[in-house]
């Protein structure tokens, strides 16, 4: 860093093609390519710097590998609200490019959680790092997308100026949105299946179109991380599929993925990874997570059904099946969490 | 035409035009957001917590805006700071808040010997009486609120609509929210003078209000709410200056009808759109 002067280091005919998956951010590449025998770092002149090096600002974020470490990680990271404790001793760690479902009972700190990454909440005791730095020090690069329910759906704005509040942080104060943000309004939209809508109001949405803009504004801010309280909520199959599919994508490129979702099979189907919340992490695993009774038990208590020997139902609020005859369900003592 | 041109020939009712325009304009556009965050309450509420500012400034001699400047910005400040530590719901604070705040500078008032009324008039508002030096202080203020919203639109829009996810993006949401109410604070320190801390909560509200029975998107809710106020006012003094009126209750009344005749006529709730849906 000291040895050249970066901005200058730069062959300006290195195509950018050129540059191995492995590349660093200029300003962090150790000098490894320059031979020792090369002159001394002063008289330097642009062009005998190292084949290696890079153009500072050419470098595509999208093609830069996963950052090294976990995206997210909680260390012993307790929160409440008042004097009631919600979430206690969590620890926990996702990498980048997972694509995690957090479940668990209603009350049982699934949003609280999501709220601690996105830095919305401050935890009482414990440590938290989002992308390499605390809570809120890169969130211009966190998208949160809250629960349908805690949005103002008489709101006078369209689908697009949603999809535009994605970028305004980004653009900060005086500055108007400009071609490259409409630009990405309409990609974002196109994306999620609602250019034809962009102008309706977003009450006069159904509510799986309601979801889609939300994705979409999250997708044109261009985040790194990804937080959904229950995205895919109450929407119709073909809506699940649809924004389940953007997502995985957005994973696959290296995007950390994280979503609440209090629906089992959905989890299950969509998500690679799963984390069972309630009161803290009771388990972290892949998809098969959710077929493991044990852990279902611990994160459910009472609310868990199960027919005969295999198939599980949750007596979750949003399941109002009765019960098929040969049911047999499980109380634990105390263990019953209760719902806020 | 005479009936729109002799008033013109007097000063003052010049100056009055002017005043209840710039007034009108800050109010409609200040009170769109406010409409949009549910805050309707907070402007009733910063007015009557101004008056105690401005009947100490009163008895002090000192200008009636610093006075009630501090008032306003600080029962403001009280009330996000008793809103944030949560526990109560905000309109229990407002309603605790602005009512002792009321009281207080009712007492004070009430402690004067002699004539108080200069003091009436910021009860009741005396656009007519305004002066040269008054309109010149309104129109700076008026400028500096309306600098600060086109500086922050965007953020004070998205944190409105929702402030979790400006929140979660690095928008500064409490900061914008102190800001808010700071901008609430000068919109009403502007208007007193014009119309009163009594009616002052109608200059923010009917506009937008009436807007939003107009347009279901925000640009053109915010234009057609500043065209609202900008053009209320005068008719109302008008009205008021042939009918020898109370100027201030004239201009909200302007506005009122305004917006009983956006419900009555407008495209989304009224007759002729169920007429409309009817034939169709």
């Amino acid at each position: 860093m000291t040895a050249h002067p970066p901005s200058e280091a730069g062959p300006s005919g290195a195509p950018p093609t050129g540059v191995p998956p492995t590349a660093h951010p200029p300003t962090d590449a150790p000098p490894t390519g320059v031979p020792p025998t090369a002159h001394p770092p002063t008289d330097a002149p642009p062009t005998d710097a190292p084949p290696t090096a890079h153009p500072p600002t050419d470098a595509p974020p999208t093609d830069a590998p996963p950052t090294v470490g976990p995206s997210v990680r909680l260390t012993g990271v307790s929160v409440g609200y008042d004097e009631r404790p919600v979430l206690e001793d969590v620890n926990l760690e996702l990498a980048a490019g997972a694509l995690t479902a957090i479940v668990g009972p209603n009350g049982g700190g699934k949003s609280t959680l999501l709220k601690l990454i996105a830095g919305l909440l401050r935890p009482w005791t414990g440590s938290i790092s989002v992308l390499g730095g605390a809570p809120g020090a890169r969130a211009h690069d966190v998208a949160y997308v809250p629960q349908a329910e805690a949005v103002d759906w008489g709101f006078p704005v369209s689908a697009s100026d949603v999809v535009m509040m994605g970028r305004y942080p980004r653009l900060g104060p005086l500055r108007r949105p400009g071609r490259s943000d409409h630009e990405a309004v309409a990609a974002a939209l196109e994306q999620v299946g609602m250019a034809t809508l962009a102008h309706r109001q977003i009450g006069a949405l159904s509510g799986g179109q309601r979801r889609r803009v939300f994705l979409a504004r999250a997708l044109a801010a261009a985040p790194d991380l990804y937080l959904l309280d229950e995205p895919v909520t109450g929407v119709d199959a073909a809506t699940q599929e649809d924004l389940m599919a953007v997502l995985d994508a957005e994973a696959k490129a290296g995007k950390t993925v994280i979503a609440t979702t209090h629906d089992l099979a959905s989890a299950a189907q969509h998500f690679r990874s799963i984390v069972a919340v309630n009161r803290t992490v009771i388990a972290q695993g892949n998809a098969d997570l959710v077929l493991d009774t044990d852990v279902l038990l611990r994160t459910y208590g009472g609310h868990l059904l199960f027919i005969g020997e295999r198939a599980v139902l949750l007596d979750d609020a949003h399941h109002h099946d009765q019960p098929a005859p040969g049911e047999v369900h499980h109380h634990e003592g105390d263990g019953t969490p209760g719902r806020s | 035409m005479n009936l729109v041109l002799e008033p013109l020939g007097y000063e003052f009712f010049v100056r009055a035009l002017a005043a209840s325009a710039i007034v009108g304009l800050v109010c409609a556009v200040v009170g769109t957001y406010m409409v949009l965050r549910g805050l309707a309450f907070m402007g009733d509420a910063l007015s009557h917590a101004a008056f105690p500012g401005v009947v100490i400034a009163y008895m002090l001699g000192a200008p009636f805006y610093l006075g009630a400047t501090i008032a306003a910005v600080g029962t403001a400040l009280a009330i996000g700071w008793v809103n944030r530590r949560g526990r109560l719901r905000g309109d229990t604070t407002i309603g605790v808040l602005f009512a002792g705040m009321f009281a207080f500078g009712v007492f004070l008032f009430s402690t004067i010997p002699n004539y108080v009324g200069d003091l009436f008039g910021f009860l009741f508002g005396e656009v007519l009486g305004i002066s040269a030096t008054d309109l010149v202080a309104l129109a700076i203020l008026a400028l500096v609120v309306l600098t600060i919203v086109a500086i922050f639109w965007k953020e004070l829009l998205y944190s409105t609509f929702d402030a979790l996810g400006a929140g979660a993006s690095g928008l500064p949401v409490a900061v914008l929210e102190y800001l808010f109410l700071g901008l609430i604070a000068m919109t009403i320190v502007i208007s007193l003078h014009a119309v009163g801390i009594i009616l002052v909560v109608a200059m923010l509200i009917t506009p937008a209000a009436t807007a939003q029975l107009l347009t279901d998107r925000f640009s053109k809710l915010i234009l057609v709410a500043a065209a609202i106020g900008v053009v209320t006012p005068g008719i109302g003094l008008y009205i008021s200056f042939w009918t020898n009126t109370a100027s201030a209750a004239l201009i909200v009344l302007v506005q009122s009808a305004a917006f009983i005749a956006a419900l009555v006529l407008g495209p989304r709730t009224g007759f002729l759109r169920r007429r409309r849906t009817q034939t169709a």
